[in-house]
């Protein structure tokens, strides 16, 4: 039971979105953008998040597009995560998105949601990233169209009172060669230890993580190394592994000792499944 | 009143709902921050749905919302506002509650209905459910007894008597 009050809006379109955020905002009540929602829900339980009022983009006809323009593969924030995998539109971030949470947890956490939460595994992003899509947000502003790599740093970083609408991938991306693995502690359903998403695009290897470091992220360092000629698959996941953007992540899930093995032999899994060896 | 004339006037956060419920329409007003399964129980005294977790984790609180499963604490009930909704109760000698009585499926019943309301959207969606499916679709819900073998065992004879002829009713 969420134990405060909060107002609720539910706008049918970007501007009045954006209009009633910027009102609740000068009205000092901290409103919270909605999207699937289930994470303000849950730490809202706990007195982590403290919204005065939440505005949801639910009703908002264009976060809830999931469909090809012309050459591009668009997808609102409010797509839900089972409904990505079920459209099987883009195949890797379907599979990416079959591994946070559960299905029915999935038929209502949403794209958006997973990219914006504070939970910082944010998996979905994984194959935004190595796709290079472009991110269109919505603000007080307008709309704007960014790349990700601009927007998405470790963490998504909007400016006060904008959201994330949807996400456009071309689709020569789409059907790339890819993999994704998840490892997890136990089972099949849990925070990752690490999640490894990976295409082959021409003859070079993309990679983005997530559980390894406290974010996710691509990193160019990393994909040299990948992509270094003349090395075995081994030895590029070892020095794959000395080259993560922070010291990887140690927590209930895993110490990072631990992590580091498996992130190695994860990358040179991938690096097999890729090249074809 | 639009929603930015709202915004500058609504301060008891109290919300006007409505919602039809195993086939019956129902009007009440709500908290915005009141979950679903807190108004489902609370206000329509639907307690077939379990508090469990109250965190999305165990499924107890499961309910059908546009034909799929949805953790009824994890949905604020202003958000079910026009929609259909089907609680346990709704259900009345679905193939799947046969099944989970044949089967044996529970032991101290506390998630059973959350499982039962999984099972009973698997077989809408996916009457031809593959392994895989099945398995995907079970590991929403958590049985602290662990009586997963029988759960399993219930959902595959009930998907299995669906398609030898039976449609997959039982929902009022």
């Amino acid at each position: 039971m969420i134990p405060f009050d909060f107002e609720y809006y539910r706008p049918s379109s970007v501007k009045e979105a954006a209009d009633v955020y910027q009102a609740l905002q000068a009205q000092g009540k901290q409103p919270m953008y909605w999207s699937g929602g289930t994470e303000i829900i849950t730490m809202a339980r706990l007195n982590e998040d403290r919204p005065g009022a939440v505005v949801d983009l639910k009703a908002i006809p264009e976060c809830n597009v999931m469909e090809y323009r012309e050459n591009d593969l668009i997808i609102g924030g409010c797509v839900t995560l089972s409904a990505i995998t079920g459209s099987n539109l883009f195949p890797l971030l379907g599979r990416a998105a079959r591994g946070v949470a559960d299905q029915t947890s999935r038929n209502k956490i949403t794209l958006g949601g997973n990219l914006c939460g504070r939970i910082y595994y944010r998996e979905a992003v994984l194959p935004l990233l190595v796709a290079d899509s472009r991110l269109v947000i919505a603000g007080k502003g307008g709309v704007r169209e960014a790349a990700i790599h601009e927007v998405f740093r470790g963490q998504i970083r909007l400016e006060p009172g904008e959201f994330l609408l949807q996400a456009v991938t071309d689709r020569d991306f789409v059907s790339l060669p890819s993999v994704h693995v998840k490892k997890r502690q136990i089972g099949n359903v849990g925070y990752p230890l690490v999640t490894l998403v990976a295409v082959k695009k021409g003859s070079r290897i993309r990679a983005a993580f997530s559980g390894v470091c406290g974010f996710p992220f691509r990193s160019a360092s990393i994909e040299q190394v990948l992509n270094t000629p003349g090395l075995s698959a081994e030895e590029r996941a070892r020095q794959a592994a000395g080259r993560l953007p922070a010291p990887p992540l140690t927590n209930t899930e895993g110490t990072a000792d631990y992590r580091l093995f498996l992130f190695k032999q994860t990358v040179k899994d991938a690096i097999h499944a890729l090249e074809g060896r | 009143m639009n929603v930015l004339e709202s915004a500058s006037s609504n301060s008891n956060a109290i919300y006007p709902l409505e919602m039809e419920v195993n086939g019956e329409r129902r009007w009440l007003w709500v908290r915005a921050a009141e979950t679903l399964l807190h108004t489902l129980r609370d206000h329509l005294g639907l307690t077939g749905c379990k508090p469990g977790c109250e965190n999305g984790d165990c499924g107890a609180c499961t309910v059908i919302l546009k034909g799929l499963p949805m953790k009824s604490c994890l949905m604020l009930a202003v958000e079910a506002d026009g929609q259909r909704i089907t609680t346990i109760e709704g259900l009345k000698h679905s193939p799947v509650q046969e099944q989970f009585v044949r089967k044996q499926a529970f032991q101290c019943g506390y998630c059973t209905s959350g499982f039962i309301m999984n099972g009973h959207g698997l077989l809408s969606a996916h009457p031809d459910a593959d392994p895989e499916t099945i398995r995907l679709w079970l590991e929403s819900n958590i049985c602290r007894c662990t009586s997963y073998e029988e759960i399993h065992g219930a959902i595959m004879a009930a998907l299995a008597a669906n398609k030898e002829g039976g449609p997959a009713t039982g929902s009022s």
